[in-house]
């Protein structure tokens, strides 16, 4: 059931990793994507390898379940490999044809493909263990401090905060639509691209003017619950740094360091 | 509840004056209320009933100032709507469901969206907590506080709402046709939900409706019509005016119907008979005499 | 002659195989004769809503056949299409589907998906028009200009251009206030008066169908509880009560006053049947 997709999907859990502050966890994904294109070797890649394994195994998240987000970008990889592999200058390893494959090729290749999958993973589990409303606090805290350049730091987050609740309604009336639509003979399956892009008005006018009709009912309803805007509000929810993240701190920065030590080291 | 009192029934939470208002749109004839006074008291469960088009909805969002006066004034607890700087008292004071369940609701977690009020409000946490924990037992839906609001029932959807408003602690909570979506468990929910918020915390409440069956719970019914109130009492009061509440395109519940017509054809049966177990008493009493007779059938 | 629409066997599960799997039609033999106008009524999870779905094609079951006028509508892919203009349903808030730029162009939505000639498509948009009540000068306009109530008629009128030879409508009169019900229930009763079309209207309220309906369908949990005529199921009206349904106030009273001691005959659903019965038993007790 459409319903039940959610973007990134969270998988609930009470792990070290899921109960870590998401300002923390926020951060310390955008150190580890900062470090893996710092990285540069081999030996630079392992201290970030320990990282991410660690990572996944406290969030006991599954790792065919990791990997599942890999998936939809094979394409890309295999091209990325495979061009690394041929046009990488150096000592030859093999020639099939004019195609010369160098022992250099192979090892970048071979990096590029980790630094890849290593940086879709982190992300995702960054996702895995945080639920979106805790994302989005994350988020809006981290970033309050552009308050002070006039940034609507708040209006952003409520704006992300909507949406996300939302999403399930509006894909549920899609799906009604859709079905409406059909009852009268409307094909979205069959025909070319323009026919069936063509075919989805009857879909899509609906949805918008409902959608639009929906933001104006709520618009009126938080009024009626006194919302003014960021100004004095306070939360429900409280977000404070614990324990678990000072040790998260400590271990990526030691981990990180060391990645930036080794790329001096050259194979 | 705590800080939630039943309070002297004399004070008045509601008073419109000479209200008229008419929509942008509108010729200049058409009013959608005109020069209306109604009084509404502390701790009363009043209905008001109409037909589409018989200004309710409208007279509704003058309570709590999304509608300002055109014509007239317009006071909550005291203070006069037009004026700016007191709307968010007015707001807090009285609270608004609306018909669409999904169009209420904020966020992605249920206590989350308890707790926007309290929040806008600046409510301390602590008591943010608080205030949630008790408008979800309240309304019956403690249990569902980490839940996901979509994959909710229409009527607990609007029980929400419901405890969404409560969070402020409103004297007053105006509901505008919330059953319309709902199925008939979800309708008995809320209405089970509104009379137990009255009863129980003394909360005043202004159900507007088109149905009759949900205006027969209430203690008073106000029946408007073109802008105006027709008729304002008790719902036996109401309901006995039969012929004026078809003129006006509404029904009546199917007992006072009946013993209309029997009364019609001359049998001496009291009118006030509302409820189902109210009209078979009165039935009973009038066919008594051969009731117990186990011998005679009819049929 | 084999009834216009037949369903043998039928099943549907939900999410066969997830953690989310549901029985929401379980073993459903139903066969609706041609001119009937049916009543079908069950709770929010009785499968009404997944029943009729099947009936157009939109739903497959899962087990068991479907058929329109003696053919399974699944045994030809191609043509499960071309059912749905035979087989026209009218879903709740049918007003959220308006999507053209004026009336009339939405109305000829459905003609124009059978590929009808222009002139067919103006007849019958100008006769469905006609059919719920909206003026050629409503035509010309927006969908998004008409009032809630024209909007719904619009809505239904589009289905009705298609000339199906059954129409199912899903709580037609959802939201509407006394009149507006009356209003459209009056009009789906010309509509069958006057087309004979076969119609199958879902619904709630008991009282809408026992006024309405020849035969009433009660579901519940997948399964057809009970079916029959007015009289039949409500002389099952504690069953139904049982069931959780809305019973009408007048039911409910004949109820409590066999209850009570009286011997009557709680199979009553309109005012009028009470008045005149409780009029002869109190005519014989005074005589």
């Amino acid at each position: 059931m459409l319903k039940d997709i959610t973007l990134g999907q969270y998988f609930p859990g009470n792990t070290p990793v899921h109960r870590m502050d998401p300002r923390m966890k926020i951060l310390l994904t955008m150190g580890y994507i900062v470090i893996l294109f710092v990285a540069k070797g081999i030996l630079s890649y392992l201290p970030i390898m320990i990282w991410l394994i660690t990572a996944v195994a406290l969030s006991r998240i599954k790792p065919s379940v990791i990997l599942r987000g890999v998936k939809p970008l094979i394409f890309v990889i295999t091209l990325t490999a495979v061009l690394n592999m041929f046009y990488t200058p150096g000592t030859e390893l093999v020639k099939i044809w004019v195609i010369t494959i160098t022992y250099q090729g192979v090892y970048t290749a071979f990096l590029m493909v980790l630094r890849i999958v290593m940086l879709i993973t982190g992300t995702f589990l960054l996702t895995y263990t945080t639920s979106p409303i805790a994302l989005t606090d994350g988020i809006e805290r981290l970033m309050s401090p552009l308050k002070a350049i006039r940034v609507p730091v708040h209006e952003l987050a409520m704006m992300m905060t909507i949406a996300l609740r939302f999403i399930p309604t509006l894909i549920e009336e899609a799906d009604k639509i859709m079905n409406a639509q059909k009852a009268r003979g409307a094909d979205f399956e069959t025909g070319s691209i323009i026919r069936r892009a063509k075919a989805l008005i009857p879909l899509l006018v609906p949805l918008f003017i409902s959608a639009f009709r929906r933001a104006d009912e709520l618009a009126i309803a938080m009024e009626c619950r006194c919302y003014r805007g960021g100004e004095g509000r306070t939360r429900l929810r409280q977000l404070n740094y614990g324990p678990v993240d000072v040790y998260a701190l400590i271990f990526s920065v030691l981990l990180w360091g060391a990645a930036i030590a080794c790329r001096s080291i050259a194979i | 509840m705590e800080g939630l009192t039943i309070v002297n029934a004399n004070d008045v939470i509601l008073r419109a004056e000479n209200l008229s208002y008419k929509y942008d749109s509108a010729s200049e004839e058409d009013f959608a209320l005109q020069g209306l006074n109604i009084t509404v008291r502390k701790g009363e469960f009043i209905a008001i009933l109409g037909h589409n088009g018989s200004g309710k909805s409208t007279l509704a969002k003058h309570f709590n100032a999304i509608l300002l006066p055109a014509g007239g004034k317009m006071y909550v607890a005291g203070m006069e709507t037009a004026d700016e700087n007191l709307i968010y008292s007015i707001r807090q004071t009285v609270g608004m469901v609306f018909q669409n369940p999904d169009n209420q609701i904020v966020a992605n977690i249920v206590e989350e969206d308890i707790a926007f009020a309290p929040e806008n409000l600046g409510v301390d946490p602590a008591e943010i907590r608080k205030r949630v924990d008790d408008a979800l037992k309240a309304v019956g839906m403690y249990e569902f506080k980490d839940h996901a609001p979509h994959m909710l029932s229409g009527g607990q959807k609007q029980r929400i709402a419901i405890a969404g408003v409560i969070a402020m602690m409103p004297q007053c909570i105006v509901l505008d046709e919330p059953t319309a979506m709902l199925d008939p468990v979800g309708r008995n929910e809320v209405l089970r939900t509104i009379r137990l918020l009255n009863r129980e915390y003394g909360i005043t409440i202004v159900l507007i409706t088109h149905h009759m069956e949900e205006a027969a719970i209430c203690d008073r019914v106000v029946v408007m019509e073109k802008g105006q109130i027709a008729t304002d009492g008790t719902p036996k009061e109401v309901f006995a005016q039969v012929e004026m509440l078809k003129s006006l395109g509404l029904t009546v519940p199917q007992t006072v119907e009946l013993i209309y017509m029997l009364r019609k054809e001359g049998i001496d049966i009291p009118l006030d008979a509302l409820s189902v177990e109210e009209c078979a008493e009165a039935i009973y009493n009038v066919l008594k005499p051969v009731g117990r007779d186990n011998d005679a059938r009819y049929n | 002659m084999p009834g216009i629409i037949k369903t043998e066997g039928l099943s549907h599960v939900y999410g066969k195989g997830t953690p989310f799997e549901r029985k929401a039609l379980d073993n459903i033999d139903l066969e609706i004769e041609r001119g009937e106008f049916i009543g079908l009524i069950g709770h929010t999870g009785s499968g009404k809503s997944t029943l009729i779905q099947h009936l157009n094609g939109l739903l497959k079951p899962t087990e068991g056949r479907v058929l329109v006028d003696g053919k399974d509508i699944w045994e030809d892919i191609r043509k499960v299409r071309d059912i749905r203009f035979r087989v026209g349903l009218v879903f709740q808030y049918p007003e959220h589907q308006l999507f053209e730029e004026t009336v009339y162009k939405d109305i000829a939505f459905g003609p124009t998906n059978m590929g009808l000639e222009k002139s067919e498509i103006e007849e019958r948009v100008y006769e469905a028009a006609e059919f719920v009540g909206i003026s050629r000068e409503q035509l010309f306009r927006s969908p998004f200009e008409l009032s809630g109530g024209q909007k719904r008629r619009a809505a239904i009128a589009g289905v009705i251009a298609m000339r199906p030879d059954v129409l199912i409508l899903d709580e037609p009169t959802a939201g509407l206030d006394p009149a507006g019900r009356e209003e459209i229930l009056a009009r789906i009763r010309d509509y069958h008066a006057i087309r004979n079309t076969t119609v199958i209207l879902v619904t709630h309220n008991m009282e809408e169908i026992a006024r309405n309906a020849s035969r009433i369908i009660v579901m519940e949990k997948g399964r057809i509880r009970m079916t029959g005529t007015a009289h039949d199921v409500f002389s099952h009206a504690e069953d139904l009560r049982d069931m959780g349904l809305a019973v009408p106030q007048i039911t409910q009273v004949f109820l409590r006053l066999r209850e009570m001691g009286l011997d009557v005959d709680p199979s009553v659903y309109t005012v009028d049947q009470a008045k005149r019965k409780i009029l002869k038993m109190w005519r014989d007790v005074h005589a």
